[in-house]
């Protein structure tokens, strides 16, 4: 599978995860999201950004439970919370946000 | 959601007409060639299939005298036709475990008896073909191997033996499934499924201590790679990373913390989960069997204790010594291996542990037996262990526990339609249809008993369960970790 942007090819996987991590680019980002409907606000961006950072360090997407206490250090307590990530990534803040920050999917019984 | 409709309840379970072929489409990701060779099969359909699939059966049926009596044995007598849950949630009636015997059963008389070698169309034998092969690989990827249906079965024919020799089957001619393999070869080479390194595991593990430090005043260490710790603790990776998984792993580390239990993880063997019997690889799981072993003597540990995960207690129970032993290094005064429940259980039968039951009395609880600990293990020195030490730890932390109705519980226990090397986002459907009767045995105890919650022992069970229960109209949370009871009701500091 690829997604086209600008006139460019990018390749995926079967589920629309980026096969090469260093083609991402905010644009591109945006463009998934729209494939899937969504649109990405400053909130999702705080989201994805941890992401990339948190990748960058340990070559892997955070626990969820890293992910929630970062979140909530950074937007307040209230939204330091799976609920409210999953009300901004529906299909599951793992998967959904690692596949905008053009992360693998993180893999195993989760 | 998705294109699919989530199966209404009745107003009592039924066993459905039959719809032939409709779950047909249903297939997983194919693994692609570098997932493939990576765990030791050819990357893609080899020129020779056919020959190399015979053979591999013949192998397979030579091999174990178990799966020839499984083909040979079955009479028809339908006993297990309405048992499975996939059958139950898509009336497809491959899904019944006779017609998905079957599809297997069927090649095996053409080639390896003689009434279907000469009288192939007397017997229901039929030649290899790419359409057998096709069925097979959608129909044996909904097969979750929890062995409900051998419970029933006047012979105890187990379709999850003739599902794993199908697989096995498959990978070797170069038709592997995407999920399963690429995360037996992240094992292989991370140590766990979830690729998590050591940097990123020491970190989380931290956080999770500066947690629980934060929520009670009390420091529980999460012990990473010490040597000289006299307990490993082998857990599937999800409790590392999702939820409601976590707060088990913090239950597990404030029993050790109470009962004043030196112990540690390994970055090496962190993972308990063995997809290689998904596969029915014997050399994979070996692989992964083998780097336990390693990081005990490395570790110098005198125990080896598993966390909450279904098949890997399987896989442990029954054959971690055969796979990977002697492990006569241990300390024989203790099982080997050891589940976490039977640690806490018998801390509890002491009076090692306090436990403030209240402070579950926001839930009413029920439980939800993992079908390879229900139906392929045992804990304790009792029959049926598995089934009551599990009850007695939720019961010593709340005070409002109900089981689901009889013939859903125990060893009668419905999977949770993620079993199986199945719990992947491509099954989706598969997944909702064959939680059906699961959640049809839920909302029981919710209509009767006010049940608000789940407990689940098993890591593909509570992140199965997170998904699907939204289909049914649950909230996700209503899945909880036995040990996150247990952590909520274990009283910290005073004596040890």
């Amino acid at each position: 599978m690829t997604i086209e942007l600008n006139g460019t090819s990018y390749e995926t996987d079967e589920e629309g995860y980026l096969i090469n991590l260093s083609d991402w680019n905010d644009q591109l980002a945006t463009e998934m999201a729209r494939v899937d409907g969504a649109t990405l606000d400053d909130n999702h961006w705080e989201v994805i950004n941890f992401l990339r950072n948190y990748y960058e360090e340990y070559q892997i997407a955070p626990a969820v439970r890293v992910l929630t206490k970062a979140v909530g250090k950074k937007l307040g307590k209230d939204k330091g919370t799976s609920k409210y990530l999953y009300e901004l990534f529906p299909y599951g803040p793992a998967k959904q946000a690692c596949k905008y920050a053009g992360l693998p999917k993180p893999t195993g019984c989760v | 959601m998705a294109d699919f409709e989530t199966p209404a309840f009745k107003p009592y379970p039924e066993i459905p007409p039959i719809e032939i072929g409709v779950m047909a489409h249903s297939k997983p990701y194919v693994a692609k060639p570098d997932i493939q060779e990576k765990v030791g099969f050819p990357g893609e359909l080899i020129d020779n299939w056919k020959q190399v699939a015979i053979d591999k059966m013949g192998e397979l049926v030579d091999n174990s005298r178990a799966l020839r009596v499984f083909l040979d044995s079955c009479v028809k007598c339908g006993a297990c036709t309405d048992k499975c849950h996939y059958y139950l949630g898509t009336s497809d009636p491959n899904n019944m475990p006779v017609a998905r015997q079957d599809l297997f059963r069927s090649v095996y008389r053409r080639y390896y008896t003689v009434a279907g070698k000469y009288f192939p169309s007397l017997v229901g034998a039929r030649d290899l073909g790419q359409e057998v092969l096709d069925e097979w690989y959608s129909y044996f990827h909904q097969c979750s191997q929890c062995r409900r249906c051998s419970v029933y079965c006047p012979y105890g024919i187990d379709t999850a033996e003739i599902s794993m020799a199908a697989r096995e089957i498959l990978d070797c001619v170069g038709v592997g499934q995407k999920y399963c393999n690429e995360i037996i070869g992240k094992a292989q080479t991370i140590g766990n499924n979830l690729g998590l390194p050591e940097p990123a595991l020491a970190n989380t593990l931290e956080g999770l201590e500066e947690d629980i430090e934060e929520e009670t005043g009390v420091t529980v260490r999460l012990p990473l790679d010490q040597k000289g710790a006299d307990i490993l603790l082998i857990t599937p990776s999800a409790d590392f990373f999702a939820e409601p998984h976590v707060d088990g792993l913090i239950g597990y580390a404030k029993v050790f913390h109470q009962a004043g239990l030196s112990w540690t993880i390994s970055s090496y063997a962190s993972e308990a989960a063995n997809f290689g019997m998904f596969i029915g690889s014997y050399e994979n799981m070996q692989v992964l069997a083998r780097r336990i072993r390693e990081a005990a003597l490395e570790l110098g540990v005198k125990r080896i204790v598993f966390g909450e995960c279904g098949h890997a207690w399987r896989v442990a129970y029954n054959f971690l010594d055969t796979l990977a032993g002697p492990f006569d290094f241990l300390d024989p005064a203790y099982p080997m291996p050891q589940h976490i429940c039977e640690v806490t259980y018998d801390l509890l039968q002491r009076n090692a542990l306090k436990m403030d039951r209240s402070a579950n009395d926001d839930m009413v609880l029920t439980l939800h037996d993992s079908c390879n600990i229900a139906r392929a293990s045992r804990m304790g020195n009792f029959e049926g262990g598995q089934f009551v030490i599990p009850r007695e730890v939720i019961k010593a932390s709340c005070n409002h526990f109900v089981d689901m109705p009889a013939d859903t519980i125990r060893e009668a226990t419905f999977c949770c339609g993620g079993g199986g090397g199945l719990l992947t986002d491509d099954l989706v459907e598969l997944r909702v249809k064959g939680s059906l009767p699961r959640m049809e045995a839920l909302q029981q105890v919710v209509n009767d008993h006010e049940v608000t919650h789940m407990a689940a022992i098993c890591a593909i069970c509570k992140s199965q369960f997170s998904k699907i229960l939204p289909y049914y109209g649950f909230e996700m949370d209503q899945v909880v970790s036995i040990h996150q009871l247990v952590s909520n009701a274990i009283q910290l500091g005073g004596e040890h």
